[in-house]
């Protein structure tokens, strides 16, 4: 059920919610968290369809939250639906005016009781994510560098602003490459020497799987530009050999570790959804992010 | 590199997953139903999230005569057809080139040989690195002369890598036979190597029944026989034996699913609370409780045991157990089975556990349903109650897995009626690729070495301790109760509930 509200507040916004519920037929909430989603006009039925798919594995609140202009008068306009093909509930805020500039006041009414909140921003993230107003409701923050206009700079902004609680999707990203590398490691037994990591220029997640691998091995990774914007391969030599990974195409990559005869195994890209999937299995800080960021930093004043 | 002394991996890193080391899995009777339609599809489904290590190999030993090509063939449809993710051909390719196939009787000496010759070939080509898993998916009889084999040849030990081998349910039909079945693998592999897997009770479900016992405090204190009145545990299916005949009519619901399922599920919901969660600890507080635990003393007035007749299950006209494929006339099988069963302990002494399951019964579940005792005083009048059961948690297994909380609340109106109300929580739905299908966990945790929540022998021989009597008993009657198809059980097993003043649950 969908009912759409105009000029509004966040207690008829939450009245109307109880209504769809009750209409909908199951009164009764079994949601673990609230996600908001605060993006704008262009992007947000794209991210309110990725959140929505993800609530079928974390039943969630889903509150999309689009800042207008910030001229004029303050005007709130709200969607709420329940039901329909997701097992959450989501709440779509317009808002707009002198407004912007209070969106937390209209969202702390909405939050779901006493359970996590986690926001998202699916484009450009603010300056300072903790600082922010509506970020600082929630305990995880997830930006995506990848998803704005210059990555590097981006990823380095929210770096340098990092609380514990705060991630970027490009580190998600990385799970796979890491995977595979430690899987790399388990096998071979000597002792890494060096390393070189090769990708295109600008790729957020490369520059964190270099800090990655330099703080964990305390090795320094050279690392060499390629033609595809991906991460096309990592070397580590050791002191038996080269462990190499290579991507051949979208799904696949080439595997070897000294020892044994190489081998192509799967490296396929995730959804979006599946991406945050992830992110929302844990919700407290993550220290290996907080180390190689640090790191990172560290490499480039 | 060692997992501990790797420096890309911390306990802090929750985000890696792990990916087995360099491994064979050796399938013994590759061909049959089971592994066509679970074990190929896991494989694959394992192999597509990135899970299998590099340089895994998958080797068939059956009797069918074919070649590598044709056996790459069936195991590529039935991977096709069973698996939960989406088809790549990259993938297929990747696990193809790892896939042996060796034909042969298992008692033909040369057919070994060959095996032994496979084995060492992936050594050396695949890298497998003297790591073998044997997966004996083939009926117990044979369990003897594939093991013995396994001996003679050698193919048990190692200079390097380790061996381990699986066995499915059932393990064994007595206690005798389950003390026979271990000495012969035991004679061959060490205890830790042996994997006994109970495909019915992933390995997500036993972390949630631990996780829901001892993460919360507000359980904990009503866990005992001060509060709780008594426990059902079943499990039902809406099927009928299919053309499973020649198996199940030897054995019967009891010995299928009571004595490894059922048991196990019940040792989970009544053990103390183990000191940590590795193997031994969890095992030794579920044996505590197997090892204490009886079948009622009057087994007459405290089991049930029934076939399903012909009748109309599910919208749909069905045969009677009788008239199934392959039953022989007057089979005395039986396809329902219900007992009592008493835990000894402080905490459980007179709380009885009611375990059922059956085939053809009203709809396919698994739960457990832990019913507490009616609050010693109710200020209301009687007729104000009237509709007030007892308070019951009820732990969902399947379907759709999750916990209700079953309690009064007053009925919207002016009068004060009081009636019970459902309260509900699922677990997140499986969409995402990285939901673990159970046996895609249970083929991990072999590949990983992981055992905790495999049963070992000595579970199992306990289990059989408990069922031996109440077996023994029901054969001293050549006939058997009755129920219809589609129905919940026969009037018997009712009775056995109405002796103690108590009804079993509609699940």
């Amino acid at each position: 059920m969908e009912i759409a509200l105009e000029k509004t507040n966040s207690s008829d916004i939450a009245k109307a919610l109880v209504k769809a519920r009750s209409a909908a037929g199951s009164p009764a909430m079994d949601m673990v968290l609230t996600l908001l989603v605060v993006t704008d006009d262009d992007n947000v039925s794209e991210a309110l369809k990725t959140a929505t798919t993800l609530s079928r594995e974390h039943p969630s609140r889903v509150i999309g939250v689009i800042l207008g202009d910030g001229r004029g008068t303050a005007s709130l306009d709200a969607k709420v639906r329940v039901g329909e093909s997701s097992s959450g509930e989501s709440i779509l805020l317009r808002i707009s005016g002198e407004l912007t500039r209070h969106a937390e006041s209209v969202v702390l009414p909405l939050l779901l009781p006493d359970s996590p909140v986690v926001v998202w921003w699916p484009g450009k993230p603010p300056a300072v994510p903790s600082q922010d107003a509506i970020g600082q409701l929630a305990r995880r923050r997830l930006t995506d560098a990848e998803a704005t206009t210059s990555p590097i700079r981006s990823l380095n902004a929210v770096a340098r602003a990092y609380e514990p609680g705060d991630t970027d999707l490009s580190w998600t990203r990385l799970t796979p490459w890491r995977a595979l590398l430690a899987a790399a490691l388990d096998q071979s037994t000597g002792t890494v020497t060096g390393g070189t990591v090769v990708a295109g220029s600008g790729n957020p997640a490369a520059a964190l799987l270099v800090a990655w691998l330099e703080s964990r091995l305390g090795i320094s990774i050279t690392t060499r530009r390629s033609d595809t914007p991906q991460i096309a391969s990592v070397v580590l030599r050791t002191d038996e050999g080269d462990v190499l990974i290579e991507r051949l195409d979208a799904t696949s990559c080439h595997f070897s570790v000294p020892g044994s005869s190489p081998r192509e195994v799967p490296l396929g890209a995730r959804s979006l959804a599946e991406l945050l999937a992830e992110d929302l299995r844990r919700l407290d800080a993550d220290d290996i992010y907080q180390e190689t960021i640090r790191h990172m930093l560290q490499e480039t004043p | 590199m060692s997992f501990e002394t790797n420096p890309l991996r911390d306990p802090r890193d929750r985000r890696l997953p792990r990916i087995a080391g360099p491994c064979s899995l050796i399938m013994f009777g590759v061909t049959g139903d089971l592994a066509k339609k679970k074990l190929i599809p896991a494989v694959y489904d394992l192999a597509n999230r990135g899970l299998l290590p590099p340089g895994f190999a998958l080797v068939g030993f059956a009797r069918a005569d074919f070649g590598t090509d044709s056996f790459a063939k069936l195991i590529k449809q039935a991977a096709k057809d069973g698996a939960r993710t989406p088809w790549s051909e990259t993938v297929w390719k990747q696990l193809a080139a790892g896939i042996r196939f060796v034909p042969g009787e298992f008692d033909d000496d040369t057919a070994w040989e060959t095996l032994a010759d496979t084995m060492a070939e992936l050594d050396e080509l695949q890298g497998t690195g003297g790591n073998h898993a044997f997966y004996l998916s083939i009926p117990p009889g044979l369990f003897p002369v594939v093991v013995s084999q396994i001996k003679k040849h050698g193919l048990a030990e190692s200079s390097r890598g380790w061996r381990r081998v699986v066995i499915e349910k059932p393990f064994g039909h007595d206690l005798a036979s389950a003390e026979e079945l271990n000495r012969i693998v035991g004679d061959v592999f060490a205890s830790e190597s042996v994997f006994r897997i109970d495909h019915y009770l992933g390995k997500e479900t036993v972390q949630n029944i631990l996780a829901f016992r001892f993460a919360n405090g507000m359980f904990e204190p009503i866990w005992n026989n001060h509060y709780v009145d008594h426990v059902q545990i079943t499990m039902a299916e809406d099927i009928g034996i299919g053309s499973r005949a020649g198996y199940y009519d030897g054995i019967g619901a009891a010995r299928d699913v009571i004595q490894n399922h059922l048991l196990q599920l019940m040792a989970l919901i009544a053990m103390e609370e183990p000191v940590s969660f590795n193997a031994s600890s969890l095992r030794l507080e579920k044996q505590k409780i197997l090892a204490n635990a009886r079948p009622a003393a009057r087994m007459d007035l405290h089991t049930a045991q029934a076939q399903y007749v012909a009748g109309w299950a599910g919208g749909e006209k069905v045969r009677g157990y009788l008239e199934e494929d392959g039953v022989p006339d007057g089979s005395r099988a039986e396809t329902y089975a219900a007992i009592r069963v008493d835990v000894s302990t402080r905490r459980w002494a007179g709380v009885p556990f009611y375990l059922r399951t059956g085939k053809r019964l009203g709809r396919r579940v698994t739960e457990v349903a832990v019913i507490f005792k009616r609050a010693p005083h109710q200020p209301f009048s009687k007729n104000d109650i009237e509709e007030l059961g007892q308070n019951a948690l009820v732990m969902r297994i399947q379907p759709d897995e999750g916990v209700t909380l079953r309690f009064g609340a007053k009925v919207p109106g002016t009068t004060m009626e009081i009636r019970d109300v459902n309260m509900d929580f699922a677990y997140g739905g499986a969409f995402v690729e990285s939901s673990p299908e159970a046996y895609e966990r249970l083929i991990l945790d072999v590949l990983l070495g992981d055992p905790p929540l495999f049963p070992q022998h000595e579970e199992v021989e306990l289990a059989w301790k408990i069922l031996d009597p109440v077996i023994q008993h029901w054969r001293k009657d050549p006939t058997i109760d009755t129920y219809a198809s589609g129905t919940w059980g026969p009037p018997s097993a009712d009775a056995m509930m109405a002796r103690d003043g108590r009804t079993w649950r509609r699940p």
